[in-house]
């Protein structure tokens, strides 16, 4: 597994029953949900995720994070799919954060389409299957001779027909079916999963209502900004309180006193979560005041943990490491990697680098919370509902069951969000507000205080045989952890690419320590290695003086599956112990070439780079066609992605934006992305130091996706990795020139 | 202090120096505008005044005066706005959709001068507002559609 790929996420599949469980909603209605365990639910707890009214409505409930990645479109698609119904007949109902109710909500790890795709459909599934009994009781027919289709039930020889409607509440009074005997329908039979469907939100995104977390408003809510630490554990020196309150808008102060005994049972844990910083807690009548107040205290700070950061000294640290050798040789050793580099026809070497990235989704982080007495309720944009409820209660002394959760639209997640420290902010400042409080971090906080992916450093040596193909790999990798171990968001494990197909593969490691936080970035730590790895393929397949896709074809061989990819093995039964195919990769590898027209011939500096990648259970594969102008300037002009994910895809439309928005994202992390610290604290403040994609370079991205005969696995993720290196590699054959660091520094292109 | 919001005057009790961004968020509860970067970079926060795209995190509200302005609440009352917002939802462009209010208000101010935008239009009038989900490609697509609308 991998609590490398995304931390552990919990599992329902296997050790979890669950039963269907059918309820009677006033009026005279259908509802049905799920209970989990064998104890009877909460009473007035039923998950009810259909929910049919007596007048004709059709209620799904989305109870999935919707951060950008289209959940809750997709996941209500999957259940209108079995319960039969046109998506038109749909009104999608956001459930708030509650686990014990509504089964796991996470948005990470691109799991929750692989884990809950089979448990969706049956829900549908369930719901027509008991109106079709009430109708068969009713009809006095056979229910096997029931159609449905529309919300409608027919019965053909009899001439009957009945809206779903009408049968609503006589299959309430049926008993819920055992899940596992409902029969789900073919995909030749499907009517809405692989359309195009836009997103059910769309209407009140493009007339503003809303829907995010920063646009919580409960009655009586002050606003709040909070000064702390710019170095993580840092301490207040001083503070000018004074000129704080005299800031107009200011309401008061509130001194939060340093906690590090937070750390509780959490989905996504992580070193640093357990911590809530010292700090002043402005209160105003406006954001804006707050923040005022904020730079008017003019804190001063002092120490910390991290005060020892520098990316100077790392830097100088990984220098030292790669001339003197690695702390930990040897850390993976797969047969003999170093005897058959002795004895290996030629021997081909590089440096990869790269830094940390933030993830700096475009909504600031906030939180909005209201303590009365030993309850909470907040309203919140986060990917890890529960996780919020047990940290928060944890905070607050209080039970988790009574921290209301109001799971609000996330304005960009990208795993930022895995974590809730500005939760666990905003509610204990609200309890000592008494009122409700919304706690905003402006973008320099953003910056400061996030939880970014590492950096790293990767010294490669390839042996290659008489025909010029890899025959051993050695990778001597330095990054960051604590105590001389790797953080899990920096580590390197064997179900890393080429790890298992080059059977004498051996990394050894070096640990630079490092004391504030790390944590999971879009497809995390694929996102560094794909760079490194496919990048030094290419210059292998330089050296050996053959082609990037022919190479790339060897070097996978024939489709068979190796038995190293364990990652998502732990939350998805049917994903239990997925190996990587190298059938499957050659696939998209073949089609990406096939779309860009690989091999065509180009003008002067202007080129085309190939790359492909496995990472959360995706198969991708990329072309990149690229031109350098004189100075150095890089135009990507088109980018050809093919995509495996399993039979089906369930939203075209959802699917493609997310692969399109992948490429483009990956794409201005390549060319200027980069984070890095000075006296313990992150450099960079806003966007104008660490520039996001913009539209003036974002290429035509096409999109294909072929369908395999397996199970169907998540998209938020995987496509990213593979565009950097085939960019690098497009600009290795517009120019001769191989770029081995992230950000790529064009200054080194110049004709 | 009095503003002219989508059309309708309005009495703002703000500081003159708060800028136009905080006014509407939270003195008025208009929080279709959103807060990015408080900084000018992302565009997350694009109003129009008097039909010119400006940031509202940049705008103090005693330098409003006079002038309408438009947000996203109130795009619906342009025939270009209507457009744009039913290609924005046909084309499904928002993945978390946060920054699309800017977005909207930078692309109905671009077709109002240019009906029939080319690429490096499209180019020069958007490149101000940040998509983190780098929605780009829908984008550009949507206004084309709603430009042959």
């Amino acid at each position: 597994m991998s609590a490398s790929r995304h931390a552990v996420l919990p599992s329902e599949g296997v050790s979890r029953r669950a039963f269907l469980k059918v309820g009677v909603i006033a009026g005279g209605g259908l509802s049905l949900g799920w209970q989990f365990g064998a104890r009877a639910s909460v009473p007035g707890a039923l998950s009810a995720f259909v929910i049919i009214d007596g007048d004709g409505r059709i209620r799904i409930t989305a109870h999935q994070p919707e951060i950008g990645q289209g959940v809750k479109t997709s996941f209500p698609m999957m259940i209108a799919e079995e319960l039969d119904v046109d998506w038109e007949q749909v009104t999608v109902v956001q459930a708030p954060g509650n686990r014990a109710v509504y089964g796991v909500q996470v948005a990470g790890g691109s799991m929750a389409t692989p884990t809950q795709f089979d448990r969706m459909r049956r829900l549908g599934a369930g719901a027509r299957a008991m109106l079709v009994e009430a109708a068969a009781q009713a009809w006095g027919v056979p229910a096997g001779e029931i159609t449905t289709g529309s919300a409608l039930l027919h019965h053909k020889a009899s001439g009957r027909s009945a809206r779903y409607a009408e049968m609503a509440e006589k299959a309430a009074w049926l008993k819920a079916p055992d899940p596992k005997t409902l029969t789900l329908k073919s995909p030749d039979q499907f009517r809405l999963l692989g359309r195009r469907v836009p997103g059910v939100d769309n209407r009140k995104l493009v007339t503003g209502e809303p829907l995010f977390g920063i646009d919580a408003r409960p009655a009586g809510m002050v606003f709040a900004a909070f000064a702390k630490s710019p170095v993580f554990g840092g301490r207040l020196k001083s503070a000018n309180r004074a000129a704080a309150l005299a800031v107009p808008g200011v309401m008061g102060l509130i001194d939060i006193a340093e906690r590090r005994d937070l750390k509780t049972e959490i989905d996504v844990p992580l070193p640093g979560i357990e911590v809530l910083p010292q700090g002043i807690a402005v209160l105003a009548t406006s954001t804006w005041a707050a923040l005022r107040g904020r730079d008017a205290l003019a804190c001063q700070w002092e120490g910390g943990d991290a005060a020892f950061q520098s990316t100077a000294a790392w830097e100088a640290a990984a220098a030292t490491a790669l001339k003197q050798g690695p702390q930990k040789p040897g850390f993976i050793n797969e047969g003999d990697a170093l005897a058959r580099l002795a004895g290996a026809a030629r021997r081909v070497a590089a440096d990869y680098a790269y830094p940390f990235i933030a993830h700096a989704a475009l909504e600031p982080m906030n939180a909005t919370a209201h303590v009365t007495g030993d309850t909470c309720e907040l309203w919140l944009s986060t990917q890890t509902p529960e996780d919020a409820r047990r940290m928060v209660a944890k905070a607050l002394g209080i039970k988790a069951g009574n921290v209301t959760l109001n799971l609000m639209r996330s304005g960009g997640g990208f795993g930022r969000r895995l974590m809730n420290d500005v939760a666990v902010e905003a509610a204990v400042i609200a309890r000592a507000a008494g009122v409700p409080v919304k706690l905003t971090w402006d973008r320099g906080q953003d910056f400061a205080h996030d939880w970014l992916r590492p950096g790293g450093w990767h010294r490669l040596e390839a042996g290659l045989d008489a025909k010029g193909d890899i025959i051993a790999w050695h990778d001597h990798f330095i990054s960051y952890g604590r105590d001389g171990v790797l953080d899990p968001p920096a580590s390197i494990d064997r179900s890393l690419f080429p790890a298992g197909v080059i059977k004498d593969y051996r990394a050894d490691v070096t640990v630079l320590p490092l004391a504030s936080t790390l944590g999971w970035l879009r497809a995390p730590i694929n996102n560094a290695f794909a760079f490194v790895t496919q990048g030094f393929i290419d210059e292998c397949a330089d050296a050996a003086g053959r082609d990037g896709l022919e190479y790339r074809r060897a070097l996978l061989g024939e489709g068979r599956s190796i038995p190293m990819a364990a990652e998502g093995g732990a939350e998805g039964t049917e994903n239990t112990g997925t190996p990587y195919h190298t059938g499957r990769m050659r696939g998209v590898l073949d089609k990406a070439a096939e779309m860009a027209g690989w091999g065509r011939t180009l003008p002067p500096r202007r080129g085309m780079g190939i790359a492909f990648h496995f990472s959360h259970l995706g198969y991708f594969a990329n072309v990149v066609e690229a031109s350098v102008a004189a100075d150095g300037s890089v135009a990507v002009h088109g980018v050809w992605v093919a995509a495996d994910v399993g039979r089906h895809i369930i939203n075209l439309s959802g699917a493609e934006n997310q692969v399109q928005g992948s490429v483009i994202d990956a794409l201005g992390a390549a060319l200027g992305q980069r984070i890095s610290f000075a006296d313990g604290a992150v450099e960079q403040v806003n966007f104008g130091d660490y520039p996001l994609a913009r539209m003036d370079m974002a290429p035509p991205v096409a999109v294909a996706f072929l369908s395999t005969d397996f199970p169907t696995t998540g998209l938020g993720e995987p496509a990213y990795p593979s565009l950097a290196p085939a960019l690098a590699g497009a600009i290795f054959q517009a120019t001769g020139k191989r770029l081995r660091q992230l950000p790529f520094d064009t200054g080194l292109l110049k004709a | 202090m009095k503003l002219n919001i989508n059309g309708k005057p309005v009495d703002v009790a703000a500081d003159p120096d708060m800028p136009l961004l905080w006014a509407l968020r939270d003195v008025l509860g208009l929080t279709g505008t959103k807060f990015g970067c408080g900084a000018g970079f992302c565009g997350a926060c694009t109003v129009q005044l008097d039909g010119q795209p400006v940031r509202g995190c940049q705008t103090p509200v005693s330098a409003v005066g006079t002038a309408q302005i438009t947000t996203i609440e109130g795009l619906s009352a342009s025939a270009w706005g209507r457009k744009l917002q039913d290609a924005w939802v046909a084309l499904d462009v928002p993945q978390c959709g946060y920054c699309q209010a800017g977005q909207l208000l930078a692309a109905e101010a671009l077709l109002r001068t240019t009906p029939k935008p080319s690429d490096a239009d499209i180019d020069a009038a958007m490149s101000g507002n940040l998509c983190r989900c780098a929605t780009y490609t829908r984008i550009r697509a949507a206004i084309k559609q709603a430009a042959a609308a």
